[in-house]
């Protein structure tokens, strides 16, 4: 399936709903190996938003169909409907509570499941989820469906029928390389500036259909594992912090005291 | 037990430190498990690169051919495919880097070895392969253990391992490319330079590190002049760059700047490893945000639990009066 092409027009962005967890208290549950869901807030994984943004950015230059994949609880489809009232066409949500435990391999199988019986020019995902951070999915992914891929996109141009990449690597240089379609790519954040949907196209999102699929369709006994959670703990810290404290004022005096001290102003 | 492999990654002509970590970590490894190190190193006129490794590790496989000259994901994965399979090692050990994160998952998949990404650490508890990874963004870490299998690959996350010095004297074994051209599916084209700014973040002594907690554009203003009062240059994690409200050459972590300044004030930044990697050296660390758990306060030497704007204000007055 890995050959040379170029137009990019029909599009899948697999997406996934997550719990907000950079500005929340995280705890264990009984369990051990999750976490206590019910005081936390879920929205799309923030790479993600950027992939759902690409896709309608090419879309309305290059014309096609974008379909939104999400392996996902049946909250999920709240997070498919606002993909669909940005710009996507179909959404389909793969049942997580029919498959049990899951891991990269497990996801991108699944998703490749759905995925080869729907045409498409590119895949889009994250490039990273914000709560297990695994950075697996859409690579796998491409290696599952055979079709070249490259991570930490920041970049997507189509000229002369050649796809024209921009890789993010480390210290703020970049990577230019051509890639032939179909391909995947994983979304860097600021690719774009992602829209947010109008209360309109929300409105008329609530009425569309969104396709599901479970364990009739998918044959579980095919589905592998790589790993499992034995158990999450609060990582220890590396330095001993000095929390100081009371009002603005007094912790100010403190602070500003402790910077004179070190002879810095 | 079969061998340890680290795969040596390097750039624009320099072997990058994660490699030395790589190997460090494969060293400790392959002592515990009764087995040698053998650093894989793919590239292109990769002599003085072996000369830089040959004290790390047992053995080298040196592939060199011009096709291998900058790293291309599927190239690499071709050529890695056919050693792993020939060589078995127990675990291959590859950067969470930009270059790992092409590879990993791929290499892996089409081995149909298991492995996980951004491991910070690994232990065989009773022959079982267990690794410590961070989630919930940095909040928790968790133990993952694996499906058996003879062979595992594992991404380590930069910086983990403090590469440590050795005086191995490798054996080096020349090994002909599988491959003399570049797929004709994936082409690489060229490196693209950072652009240079107005304000160089590496060179100030007091640096002060904005990200999601100023909520607004028009907050930078207030942090602008707290940094002129103290004599410090603005910078920013992640989000802020994206969001455009501050430009590229000011973002500090493994994918923008990495600085060391005297003292680095962190206000609203919750502490993605990925900023950690840009900052934690700096000699003092001071960390204002109002989440207590926030990842940033295991970093700081100082840490103040309260909203930015409350205490901002204020700070820059006693700054000024102490200043005189």
């Amino acid at each position: 399936m890995k050959k040379n092409g170029g137009l990019i027009v029909d599009i899948i962005v697999c997406i996934k709903r997550v719990p907000q967890t950079a500005e929340a208290e995280v705890k264990t549950d009984s369990s051990g190996k999750d976490i206590e869901k019910d005081r936390l807030t879920f929205d799309i994984n923030e790479s993600d938003t950027y992939g759902l943004e690409e896709a309608v950015l090419l879309k309305e230059k290059f014309g096609g169909i974008i379909t939104v994949i999400s392996l996902g609880y049946p909250d999920t489809e709240d997070t498919l409907r606002i993909a669909l009232a940005k710009g996507a066409d179909t959404a389909i949500r793969i049942k997580a509570e029919d498959f049990e435990e899951l891991d990269g391999l497990k996801t991108a199988q699944l998703l490749r499941t759905v995925i080869k019986d729907i045409h498409f020019d590119v895949i889009f995902t994250g490039c990273i989820a914000t709560d297990d951070a695994y950075s697996q999915v859409g690579v796998t992914l491409a290696e599952l469906l055979n079709i070249p891929h490259a991570t930490l996109v920041t970049k997507i141009e189509v000229n002369n029928n050649i796809t024209h990449i921009h890789r993010e690597l480390e210290g703020g240089l970049l990577e230019h390389l051509e890639i032939s379609t179909p391909a995947l790519f994983t979304i860097q954040t600021g690719i774009n500036v992602p829209r947010y949907a109008s209360l309109i196209a929300i409105r008329r999102a609530a009425r569309k259909e969104i396709k599901l699929v479970g364990q009739n369709e998918i044959n579980k006994n095919e589905l592998l594992l790589n790993t499992q959670i034995d158990k999450l703990f609060v990582p220890p810290a590396t330095k001993q912090v000095e929390i100081l404290t009371g009002s603005p004022s007094e912790v100010s005096t403190k602070l500003a005291s402790i910077i004179k001290e070190k002879g810095l102003i | 037990m079969s061998e340890i492999f680290a795969l040596i990654e390097h750039r624009q002509g320099a072997i990058r430190d994660v490699s030395y970590e790589l190997m460090t970590c494969g060293r400790i490894l392959a002592e515990k498990l009764n087995t040698k190190l053998t650093a894989i190193l793919l590239g292109y006129n990769t002599q003085k690169f072996v000369e830089s490794v040959k004290s790390q590790a047992h053995r080298i496989l040196v592939i060199d051919n011009e096709v291998l000259k900058e790293f291309n994901a599927e190239s690499y994965q071709i050529t890695l495919s056919k050693i792993i399979k020939k060589e078995n090692p127990s675990i291959t050990l590859i950067g969470h880097t930009a270059f790992g994160m092409d590879l990993c998952p791929a290499l892996a998949t089409q081995l149909n070895i298991p492995f996980t990404t951004d491991c910070l650490n690994m232990e065989m508890v009773d022959r079982n392969l267990i690794v410590t990874r961070q989630m919930y963004d940095g909040k928790l870490n968790a133990k993952v253990k694996f499906r058996k299998n003879p062979s595992y690959i594992l991404s380590l996350r930069a910086g983990c391992f403090p590469a440590e010095d050795c005086s191995l004297n490798a054996e080096i074994v020349n090994i002909e490319s599988p491959i003399t051209t570049e797929p004709d599916y994936r082409k690489f084209v060229e490196y693209i330079e950072a652009a240079v700014g107005d304000v160089d973040i590496t060179k100030a002594d007091i640096v002060i590190g904005v990200g999601r907690g100023i909520k607004e554009k028009e907050n930078l203003t207030i942090v602008e002049e707290f940094a002129d009062t103290i004599g410090g240059v603005v910078a920013c994690s992640r989000p802020i760059v994206d969001a455009e409200w501050l430009p590229k050459d000011r973002q500090v972590g493994s994918s923008g700047k990495t600085i060391k300044p005297k003292l680095y004030i962190a206000m609203g930044i919750s502490g993605a490893f990925q900023h950690i990697m840009g900052m934690k050296s700096s000699d003092t660390i001071i960390a204002i945000n109002k989440d207590p758990n926030a990842p940033i306060f295991n970093e700081a030497d100082y840490g103040i639990v309260d909203d930015l704007f409350k205490v901002l204000p204020v700070l820059k007055d006693k700054i000024l009066e102490m200043k005189h």
